[in-house]
């Protein structure tokens, strides 16, 4: 079995982006900025009924304005739209006032049906269905171990409550969106992706092209966070306007779009009841709850294939449990993978009901954690970790910090998956000692290129800026998609192949024992005429699955106006080996600035009286921001003997559980929906009615 | 322009918006009587432009570039699809996120919420401007260095803002940076290094937390 050399010059080090210089001289080429020779730019008209039947669309008007090349229909009608914002038709011309204007040229006949479009109300039997022939409540899963009944009768103490996690939306900076060239040679497409794989795959089925035939490039991508594996309604039309009009056709969706239909995290409404033994063990767990993915739901996929369904009782052993959960559907987009699928909305839940039952056995909330993590290693890193937070000194009983402005601390643990899986690569070393490797995987701006430079660097002895990186073209060898945190798993091994293959060819073609570093030129020069193609692939041994990794924060609430100000959040996360330190931290700055969006600031709001989504712009839909930003104290815990493990969605799942744990402790009562608004803290206080 | 095509297009024209305005306002505030006659004045005075396309001048990056765009582009999608700078990205197109900031005259602004028109006769930089003959800014050094660039979207916005920042304000506190930052958005979670990249830049000492590798295996 390989494995990693002991000692390393590049790996674990810092090593600067390699496209750094790209990015900040905004010479680095995204998708929005493909312009291939006479490209027009594509735009959709999209449903303004949340249902209807759609009668007809006549396009007739905008085929003859001025500039406009191509227009399609998305679907033939008659047909039924089952969200606000569901594709309709579409237009392709020399500018965007000439699309905009062909839009507002379209005419649709429709016959408005009866919607639902919040979670509760679509439950009820008597609600329209989103689909006629299902309701909408799914039928509950159950999952049930032990006497649960009996356990909570034997329990010394018992916690209830009600739980609840918005939709969120990805809101990648970059929108969803292709630059596609469809002639008859075949088809080129500039894609937006976490997966050029998947999406070359996805444009073939769809429009009934051989795989070989397709092409997809994702040089620079502005973000995915689960969103952008396949190329979407937007990328298969693309294509068709392309075809129509003769030339390559740009369409990436306005910010608006990316709050409708593509893609979003389940919401979900958590009824939990937790107890334990008088020592503090958790003896019984209960759960009733449901979500929406939207018209989606399918219910059992834990929320990565876009079900609504979450892991509970989270990261925690409890002998009797009974689980119950049903996806629920309403009138909205789909919901698709959001970085750590399932894990964020379940962390919250549980990691705030053991808050609960802390408080009711009179217990630290550390301390109880300490009593039933079944992770040696996350028990070691809440050690480790409130030890550099200030625990001990910091943890007051909640509620109990004087004057106004009251601050609070709380604590959660993840757990995730990941690990490596299928990926080729190849080398082309030339004879003047440069040297390329190919890869058909994707940089989502975790450092993908930086990673292939430093793992070919530290095995060849030679320096990263050496190293030419290419990916994101699927005429390289295969990789997967980028998510589940898999990508450092999975290319690191198969670049660390490449770079043995490419010694041992390189040292019997030129007859120098060690090839690597100081020999590395010479040793070139004696390929003479011919450079070195080698191949590799993806190894067992030089990467594993599972991590863990725990947070802490400390918040400020202002019980006059609600406001939650974060303070600090300490991070130890464990990682196996890290490849690069510098990106890795980057990574968890990410998670955590992520978290604590879900944590205070997001949620689609939807509108009951118009089904229409009310915030789909950072106006209304709030990001964190760097004025927001607290201090972040981060601990890569390394454990170089498991390999590499990817990092990008453990770091995101304890955030928001221990930011409202911090708020609790703070004030003494708990906001139990997320996002904790001010609103909902002034609520909790009872000093504003409960907004419903 | 051709003032007849206008009104085909548009029912109210900016002077029709003005005297209604004016009515209203009138009725209201005879205060305000005045100012409205002023504006009406100067809207008169004013040539009337499009809808069609009309040539313009930019100054961008030092370079005078000739266009002919409609008046309701905007000076974002004359400088990415015009004039082939596609550095400064639109994410929001509303003035929110800050990707599309440029320089007008060194003050940062929002390029996707001026006109086109709008931005003759200003000097304009953009990202591309930034580098002479290839060589990198400090703030474009500190953000490599830092590395306070992830997918690298929203950087291009990032640095133009702090380099805004640092003409007025050479040496900020890391306060100034975040207020000089607020209308800036990052999906990725950069604005830790951020932070640091400007205050690096700029000289100041950084006292943010730095990362601890620690061995899990001496742990006890």
């Amino acid at each position: 079995m390989p494995s990693w050399p002991e000692k390393h010059t590049y790996i674990g080090a810092h090593t600067r982006r390699i496209d750094g210089p790209a990015k900040v001289s905004g010479t680095a080429r995204y998708t929005s900025d493909v312009q291939p020779s006479g490209w027009l730019y594509g735009m959709i008209l999209r449903s303004k009924w949340p249902k209807a039947t759609i009668t007809s669309i006549n396009l007739e008007k905008a085929r003859k304005l001025p500039g406009i090349k191509a227009a399609i229909l998305v679907r033939d009608c008659p047909r039924t739209v089952r969200y606000y914002g569901e594709e309709l038709a579409a237009v392709a011309g020399t500018s965007k006032q000439a699309c905009l204007d062909a839009l507002r040229s379209i005419e649709v006949e429709a016959r408005p049906l009866p919607f639902v479009v919040h979670e509760e109300d679509a439950k009820d039997e008597g609600s329209p269905r989103v689909w006629d022939k299902v309701a909408n409540l799914s039928k509950p899963r159950l999952d049930e171990h032990g006497d649960v009944d009996k356990a909570f009768a034997e329990c010394a103490a018992v916690v209830e409550g009600f739980f609840t996690t918005p939709v969120q939306i990805h809101n990648c900076l970059e929108t969803h969106g292709n630059t596609i060239s469809w002639t008859e040679e075949g088809l080129t497409a500039w894609s937006s992706t976490q997966g050029i794989t998947s999406v070359r795959d996805g444009l073939a089925g769809n429009l009934d092209v051989p795989q070989s035939q397709v092409r997809v490039i994702s040089e620079y991508m502005g973000g995915g966070f689960g969103s952008k594996f396949g190329p979407g309604v937007e990328g298969a039309v693309a294509a068709r306007l392309s075809k129509e009009a003769k030339a390559p056709v740009k369409l990436m969706l306005p910010r608006f779009d990316e709050a409708l239909a593509v893609g979003n995290r389940p919401s979900s409404f958590q009824q939990l009841k937790l107890g334990a033994t008088a020592e503090g063990k958790l003896h019984a767990f209960q759960m009733d709850n449901y979500g929406t993915a939207g018209i989606g739901s399918g219910g059992v996929t834990e929320g990565g294939g876009g079900g609504a369904e979450i892991r509970m009782p989270y990261i925690y052993h409890v002998p009797n449990i009974r689980v119950r959960q049903s996806g629920v559907n309403v009138d909205a987009g789909s919901a698709r993978a959001f970085r750590a699928p399932g894990h964020p909305p379940a962390s919250f839940g549980m990691e705030s009901i053991m808050d609960e039952l802390a408080v009711k056995l009179n217990l630290d909330p550390l301390e109880l954690r300490l009593r039933n993590d079944p992770s040696e290693v996350r028990r070691k890193e809440y050690r480790l970790g409130a030890e550099r937070f200030g625990w001990t000194e910091k943890y007051r009983k909640p509620g109990s910090s004087p004057g106004p402005i009251k601050t609070g601390v709380g604590c959660a643990g993840a757990t995730w998956g990941g690990g490596g899986h299928g990926t080729h690569a190849e080398a082309q070393i030339n004879p003047d000692s440069s040297i390329e490797f190919r890869c058909g995987t994707q940089d989502l701006g975790t450092g993908t290129y930086t990673l292939i430079a430093v793992v070919a660097a530290d095995l060849l002895g030679l320096k990263p800026e050496q190293i030419t990186v290419r990916i994101g073209d699927t005429r390289y060898p295969p990789s997967g998609g980028s998510g589940g945190s898999t990508t450092a798993a999975s290319v690191s091994p198969a670049i660390y192949d490449v770079c043995m293959n490419a010694l041992q060819q390189l040292q019997e073609r030129s007859s120098i024992t060690d090839a690597r570093g100081p020999n590395w030129a010479a040793a070139c020069k004696k390929l003479g005429v011919e450079p070195l193609i080698v191949s590799g692939r993806w190894q067992r041994g030089l990467s594993s699955s599972g991590a863990g990794g725990v947070q802490f924060a400390e918040v400020r609430v202002d019980t006059e106006t609600g406001f939650v100000k974060v303070k600090k959040i300490t991070c130890i996360q464990d990682g196996g080996m890290f490849v690069n330190e510098l990106t890795a931290e980057s990574q968890v700055n990410g998670g955590i600035l992520m978290g604590m969006g879900y944590a205070l600031y997001e949620g689609r709001v939807m509108d009951r009286t118009s089904g229409v989504v009310l915030n789909p712009n950072f106006e209304t839909y709030k990001l964190t921001g760097l004025a927001d930003t607290p201090e972040i104290d981060v601990v890569l815990l390394d454990m170089p003997e498991r390999g590499v493990i990817g990092i990008g969605e453990p770091v995101t799942i304890p955030t928001a559980a221990a930011i409202a744990n911090a708020v609790a402790n703070a004030l003494g009562v708990r906001v139990s929906s997320l996002p904790i608004t001010p609103a909902k803290v002034l609520a909790a206080l009872g000093k504003v009615k409960p907004v419903a | 322009m051709n003032e007849s095509t206008a009104k085909d297009r548009f029912t109210v024209s900016r002077r029709a918006f003005l005297k209604s305005f004016g009515a209203t306002a009138a009725a209201a505030a005879t205060a305000q009587v005045e100012t409205v006659a002023k504006e009406l004045e100067k809207a008169d005075a004013e040539p009337v432009y499009g809808p069609g396309a009309v040539p313009i001048t930019l100054q961008v990056n030092g370079k005078l570039l000739k266009l002919e765009v409609e008046p309701r582009v905007t000076l974002l999608e004359a400088l990415r699809d015009r004039c082939k700078l596609t550095g400064s990205k639109e994410v929001c197109d509303r003035a929110t996120c800050g990707a599309c900031t440029v320089l007008l005259d060194d003050k940062p602004i929002y390029s996707c919420s001026r006109l086109a028109i709008d931005a003759q006769a200003h000097a304009i930089t953009t990202i591309e401007g930034l580098t002479e003959n290839g060589e990198l800014t400090g703030v474009q050094r500190a953000f490599i260095e830092e590395d306070a660039l992830m997918c690298g979207y929203c950087t291009p916005g990032f640095i133009m803002s702090v380099t805004g920042l640092l003409k007025e304000n050479p040496k900020p506190t890391a306060e100034e940076v975040r207020h000089a930052c607020a209308g800036n958005l990052c999906r990725c979670g950069t604005y830790p290094r951020v932070l640091r990249a400007a205050l690096r830049a700029a000289g100041v000492p950084v006292t943010t937390s730095k990362t601890e590798v620690i061995s899990y295996a001496k742990l006890a």
